[in-house]
């Protein structure tokens, strides 16, 4: 049950080293996704080999992924002049060349004896004139759209020297009816809105979910008992568990790195919360701030041994603002100092960045600045907008954003640089998206 | 008379306001008495009408507070005075925010409104057994446009007779 995902998808990598040189020389086609203004690469993405419509849907979804990174440009495929029969040998490189692909991808898709898919594809660096990457994957054949996915995540890793995100999933809530009388149901889906299904009815409030490490559970907090409190559901099999036993409202939960601990707001008699975690194996609760303020929204460093969180202890106007800590509690410190307030920080995966809301000026953005304050960097302002959520290279948030007037959030993206901010297209409002990890 | 005279001395949005929001326009104000509502107080003594309608089930609190504002004492004393009187209801207080604030700040917020609402309550003689309290965040408002004046009736604190319905 634990490898439900694993077992289905059977991603068995080979490098196939077939056609011509696969030394890994120091290819020409690369991009540096530091720099602020980087122009995407034009990018050949043939249409797979196949007897079937696969070929094509698979190389179609690569190509989706690739552009919606906004570090690729993949080129129409009318301008193509070569067209791919064989894609073990190598291609005619001057072909790609004279339409400018700096790089190009072929590939073919199959039916094994056994039923599963075979997807092969290759990399080819255009103007170096050799393969940069030739591998295969097998899968059944419902799971096509994540083979395209691994296979794009392949091509963004090869190109960019970071890990790829497109192999994703996004927990979210699904908003429906009037303004004041909203059914809020928890949602997931592929990281590009495919697959999406729902995974609560509505009946009962349900809010901010969040994906464990391994992908197989999220944590998000319901009023299904009538009571608010953070729950735990196996994606899976539905199964849902209430976290601890306390007396009054649990929120904010997220999991530990480790997936070991769920670290929540608890709400105290007198009204303010304070932020505990929850062993899973041993049940046992630990009490991390104590301060008589609201302590809310905590999110791990990767490496577990820090914990960033909001609290409006401090008073004052622009009441809350970010803190940090110590995995024990130790160390409670201020980290936002500028003009206006701060919630929701998440901690990056790479453990450089904090994200956050800040709202100053009658506006809410969304930003990031170091896990020591300096560096505030701000990426989208709107009227309303919150809940930044990373995915799991570092490079790319989501969060949900609503124009005055448009009754509702939608999920957008926008790149670590501040540019290429898109929507994710939804059925309908959707807001509190987390990110899940990478599976290993 | 008195039932007058709290009518007079209370024009604050009552639980009639939820039912007729839903059907109304976005940016339409919200009514705030029974007078503007053309509502007669008549309800029994002692009902849940009586309570929404001739003394009120609401107050307002400023942006990010959950200080209880002189005019929402006046409200929470004749609450009091009631529920001393009736001492059969149970009650739960809803703590809410307006949506300009996020999420789980907003949770919290709700919760802290609902704890002041309650301990003012329980000041004026209400037994604490008879209260729980739960806050809603910014999930259920009343009002519904983009604008301040929807955000201030959002910002409030919903006596609530259990068995009554929200």
């Amino acid at each position: 049950m634990k490898h439900v995902l694993k077992t289905i998808l059977l991603a068995v990598a080979f490098a196939t080293g077939l056609a011509g040189a696969t030394i890994p020389a120091r290819a020409l086609v690369e991009i540096d996704v530091n720099k602020g203004n980087v122009a995407p690469l034009p990018i050949a993405i043939t249409d797979f080999l196949s007897g079937d419509a696969m070929g094509k849907q698979i190389s179609d979804i690569v190509s989706a992924d690739l552009k919606r990174s906004g570090l690729f440009a993949p080129i129409d495929h009318s301008a193509f002049i070569e067209k791919i029969s064989n894609p073990d040998a190598a291609p005619r490189f001057e072909d790609w060349k004279v339409i400018n692909a700096q790089a190009l991808v072929t590939g073919r898709v199959s039916q094994e004896a056994d039923g599963r898919v075979k997807a092969e594809f290759r990399l080819w660096d255009v103007f170096a004139g050799q393969q940069l990457v030739g591998q295969q994957y097998f899968a059944n054949k419902g799971n096509f759209r994540r083979v395209a996915h691994i296979i794009a995540d392949a091509i963004y890793e090869r190109l960019t020297g970071e890990k790829g995100y497109f192999d994703t999933r996004i927990v979210y809530i699904d908003e429906s009816g009037p303004k004041n009388n909203r059914v809020k149901r928890l949602a997931i889906m592929d990281q590009d809105g495919a697959n999406q299904r729902y995974l609560s009815n509505g009946k009962a409030l349900a809010l901010t979910p969040r994906f464990s490490p391994n992908r197989q559970e999220i944590t998000y907090m319901s009023y299904e008992s009538g009571k608010p409190r953070v729950y735990l559901l196996q994606i899976e099999t539905g199964q849902r568990e209430l976290v601890g036993n306390f007396p009054g409202m649990t929120f904010a939960p997220r999991f530990s790195p480790d997936g070991q601990k769920v670290i929540m707001s608890l709400l105290r008699d007198d009204g303010n919360s304070n932020i505990f975690t929850l062993d899973l194996r041993s049940r046992n609760t630990t009490r991390l701030t104590t301060a008589d303020a609201i302590d809310t929204s905590p999110s791990y460093s990767p490496d577990g041994t820090q914990i960033t969180f909001t609290s409006d202890r401090g008073g004052g106007t622009g009441h809350s603002q970010i803190y940090v800590m110590g995995a024990d509690g130790s160390n409670q410190h201020r980290i936002s100092f500028g003009n206006g307030s701060y919630s929701t920080p998440v901690w990056s995966p790479r453990g450089d960045l904090i994200a956050f809301t800040k709202q100053t000026g009658g506006e809410f953005q969304i930003g990031v600045m170091r896990p020591d304050g300096s560096g505030e960097r701000i990426l989208s302002s709107a009227f309303q907008e919150e809940g930044p959520t990373w995915a799991p290279n570092g490079r790319v948030l989501m969060f949900f954003s609503q124009a005055a007037g448009a009754g509702g959030p939608k999920l957008h993206t926008i790149d670590l640089t501040g540019r290429n901010e898109q929507e994710v297209p939804t059925p309908s409002f959707a807001s509190d998206p987390a990110w899940s990890p990478l599976l290993e | 008379m008195r039932r007058i005279a709290a009518q007079i001395l209370n024009p604050i949005a009552i639980a009639l306001v939820a039912t007729l929001m839903v059907a109304g326009c976005a940016s339409k104000k919200v009514p705030n008495s029974a007078a503007e509502l053309g509502l007669a107080g008549n309800a029994a003594p002692g009902s849940s009408q009586d309570f929404t309608v001739n003394v009120g089930d609401r107050i307002f609190f400023d942006t990010d507070s959950s200080s209880i504002r002189a005019d929402a004492q006046a409200t929470l004393s004749k609450q009091a005075q009631w529920l001393n009187r009736y001492g059969n209801h149970a009650i739960t207080v809803e703590g809410h925010a307006d949506e300009r604030g996020t999420r789980e700040y907003n949770l919290a917020l709700g919760a802290r409104r609902a704890a002041a609402t309650r301990d003012f309550l329980i000041a004026r003689g209400v037994a604490a057994n008879r209260i729980r309290t739960i806050s809603y965040g910014k999930e259920r408002p009343v009002a519904t446009c983009d604008a301040a004046s929807c955000w201030n009736q959002n910002r409030r604190a919903v006596t609530v007779l259990n068995g009554a319905g929200s």
